[in-house]
């Protein structure tokens, strides 16, 4: 399942990041955030408009805001 | 035999509280200038040593890591190591820590403390924590990391002595960096970051925290959009509202020394310089103090609050739709106050096409200084009447001038991202901070910083383009019989100019007006006021107000056309100046002055021949 499928409230596991599908000045910043392969997240909130764009994401303390073209680069797991 | 520390740089990840425990420790003691060659602010001040030594503080843009990913990042890596021109290197870091969110904070200070230099640690926010249900055991954090650690919480002023004596004692930290291993990567720091954040944490109950609940509403698909729209509608309702009071009394009081020169002084010219010149020119733009700094309150509330964030990201498909990101509406919200701080504000933007697209709009969002004109000729045209459900129309009207603004913005935006700026679509990454209390004295010293800047502006900028245009409007003079205005160098100018923007319904006044409204917006208001002042024929005539004098000089069209004029107009020479500096170059805002003149001009008078067609 990719990121952007994940239903909201589920935690779940990072297992694939596609960084080619990433601007590297975009992953870089991703991975400082801790969004990463193996970090534990939970979508928390999406978008109101067409597309349900952005996406704001749990991880540990912090909350996330990014798009679904860079959480359709992961792969997660329900955990 | 240890080096004095001198100099002393807060660093850590944005929202860490760096700027409170900044605003804390120095209190209103700060210099706010611009590092040389680019225009990220260099925020210092001075704190005192337990010794009474002083101690130059600087506060560094957030940062999650040394390798710079926006110019404001860029910055705190020079700074930090000493590459910076014109800022030598500070001799001792405070790593500034959310202790709330230690397993992500310690990633870059880890990184900090393995440069080797004089660290200190400060554990910030730990009554947020401690709410949260977080027990946290500083003395096995200080362990792990080899630096001290010092639990402050920069908004009750807790922990600042023990702070600052730790400073004092920094150098004795240095030099040993407790990790050997000084290059290792971002995922072995992460780890370790959890570790050492286990270690650290006592225990932890999992409340249900405040914050996610105000999300679950402010960020709701629905509730949220529509709570911003509310927000933003209050906002510039109470502009004009809340500040009628305090306008009200800065009128009379201007009018009343006005009186008391005329009552005192003899007759000459320069009594008439005092009056009309000084007090009419400089009295007519301080009168908007008031609303200007509840416009600042507003948005510095929102920014304190951590709401701005929750903006941001209910905006960003909104923006996505022109080619920006939610990260541009911060740039752009503040751009509401002034476009300086917002133009300087598209630094936090890492896509360099996006951050030009920004900066190019960021002139249409209504900016403070356009107020007193907006108020002028909105108090003089408008009916002050309501519209019901207590919204005044005079309000309604300021707000729609101000969605034309964004709407022309957003148009303009999705116009250039085809042509000018064209390039990839940028994305969104942002950390949305926790809620957070704006504490009085944070909001006091902020409002403080822009009401003098403001008065600043008023005395040196204004005053001296008031005095030129008094005595440009008051030589030579005029033979008996002969209109003064007429007679005077300005009005030679102006009726020159007036040939130019005649067909967009502006008169010899306004063409003006225009001319030294180009050092600031504001004015324009403040040449009406000095060219009324000096045309009226008696006394009674001088002292009416402005507002009267337009109403019997402007049909309605031409005030009309007036405000779409200024909507557009880039009449700022600072903001042509940051521009320059920013874009590194005459191209962008010479671009930036002819498109905004074109729209102004075009839409001034479409306003005018529509208002003149409907009969108004």
């Amino acid at each position: 399942m990719q990121l952007d499928d994940l239903p909201i409230g589920q935690p779940a596991r990072i297992t694939a990041v596609d960084w080619t599908l990433l601007v590297p000045e975009e992953a870089q910043r991703l991975r400082a955030l801790g969004i990463d392969n193996g970090a534990k997240v939970t979508l928390a909130y999406r978008g109101v408009f067409a597309g349900r764009d952005p996406l704001a994401l749990e991880i540990g303390r912090m909350t996330v805001a990014l798009r679904r073209i860079h959480a359709r680069a992961m792969t997660v797991e329900p955990a | 035999m240890t080096r004095a520390i001198r100099t002393a740089a807060l660093v850590g990840n944005p929202n860490a509280g760096k700027s409170a425990l900044f605003n804390a420790l120095t209190g209103a003691r700060q210099k706010i200038a611009n590092y040389p060659g680019v225009t990220v602010e260099r925020k210092a001040g001075r704190m005192a040593l337990p010794s009474g030594e002083p101690v130059e503080l600087i506060d560094l843009p957030g940062s999650y890591g040394l390798d710079a990913t926006s110019p404001d990042e860029e910055v705190t890596r020079k700074v930090i190591l000493g590459e910076m021109e014109g800022q030598t290197r500070p001799d001792a870091l405070v790593v500034v820590l959310d202790a709330s969110n230690l397993e992500q904070h310690l990633v870059f200070a880890q990184e900090i403390i393995a440069l080797g230099r004089p660290t200190v640690i400060a554990l910030n926010m730990i009554d947020l924590a401690e709410r949260d249900g977080l027990v946290l055991d500083p003395t096995a954090l200080e362990q792990a990391l080899g630096v001290p650690v010092i639990p402050t919480v920069a908004v009750r002023r807790r922990g600042l002595t023990e702070l600052a004596a730790a400073i004092a004692e920094a150098e004795r930290h240095a030099g040993e960096p407790a990790h050997p291993q000084s290059h290792i990567g971002l995922t072995e720091r992460r780890l370790e970051a959890h570790v050492i954040a286990d270690g650290a944490i006592l225990s932890e109950t999992r409340r249900h925290r405040l914050h996610s609940r105000l999300d679950r509403v402010l960020l709701h698909p629905w509730l949220g959009p529509v709570i911003l729209f509310a927000l933003l509608f209050v906002m510039f309702q109470a502009v004009f509202a809340w500040a009628t009071p305090f306008a009200d009394a800065l009128e009379s009081g201007i009018g009343a020394i006005s009186a008391e020169v005329r009552a005192t002084v003899p007759a000459s010219l320069a009594r008439d310089l005092l009056t009309e010149g000084i007090l009419s020119g400089v009295g007519s733009v301080v009168v908007f103090l008031p609303q200007i700094l509840i416009l600042f309150f507003f948005i510095l509330v929102l920014e304190a609050t951590g709401y701005m964030a929750r903006a941001a990201f209910l905006m960003d498909r909104l923006m996505a739709g022109v080619g920006l990101s939610g990260r541009s509406f911060i740039p752009l919200l503040s751009s509401f106050a002034c476009a300086i701080p917002g133009i300087m504000a598209t630094r936090s933007i890492a896509d360099p096409k996006d951050r030009l697209t920004t900066i190019l709009i960021a002139p249409l969002m209504t900016c403070s200084a356009r107020l007193p004109v907006y108020a002028v000729i909105i108090a003089a045209f408008i009916p002050n009447r309501s519209v019901g459900a207590g919204v005044g129309l005079q309000g309604l009207v300021l707000f729609a001038l101000y969605v034309i603004g964004i709407v022309g913005a957003m148009a303009v935006a999705l116009v250039l991202r085809r042509s000018v700026t064209k390039g990839a679509a940028s994305g969104f990454i942002m950390e949305l901070p926790k809620y957070q209390m704006p504490t009085i004295k944070d909001l006091a010293l902020g409002l403080w910083q822009r009401a003098w800047i403001f008065l600043r502006r008023a005395g040196t900028i204004i005053f001296m383009v008031t005095v030129v245009l008094w005595l440009l409007l008051n030589f030579p003079r005029a033979a008996p019989g002969e209109d003064q205005v007429d007679a005077s160098i300005a009005g030679t100018l102006a009726n020159g100019l007036a040939v130019v923007v005649e067909p967009i319904g502006f008169n010899r006044d306004i063409a003006l007006a225009l001319i030294p409204a180009m050092a600031a917006r504001e004015v324009a208001v403040a040449s009406l006021a000095t060219t009324y002042a000096v045309a009226a024929t008696d006394e009674a005539e001088t002292a009416q107000k402005l507002g009267d004098q337009l109403k019997s000089r402007w049909t309605l069209p031409t005030a009309l056309a007036f405000l779409a004029w200024f909507v557009f107009a880039p009449q700022c020479m600072s903001t042509i100046a940051v521009t320059r500096r920013e874009t590194n170059g005459w191209k962008w805002p010479l671009f930036m002055l002819a498109y905004l003149f074109g729209l102004a001009y075009l839409f001034a008078g479409i306003t005018y021949w529509s208002a003149v067609a409907l009969g108004l």
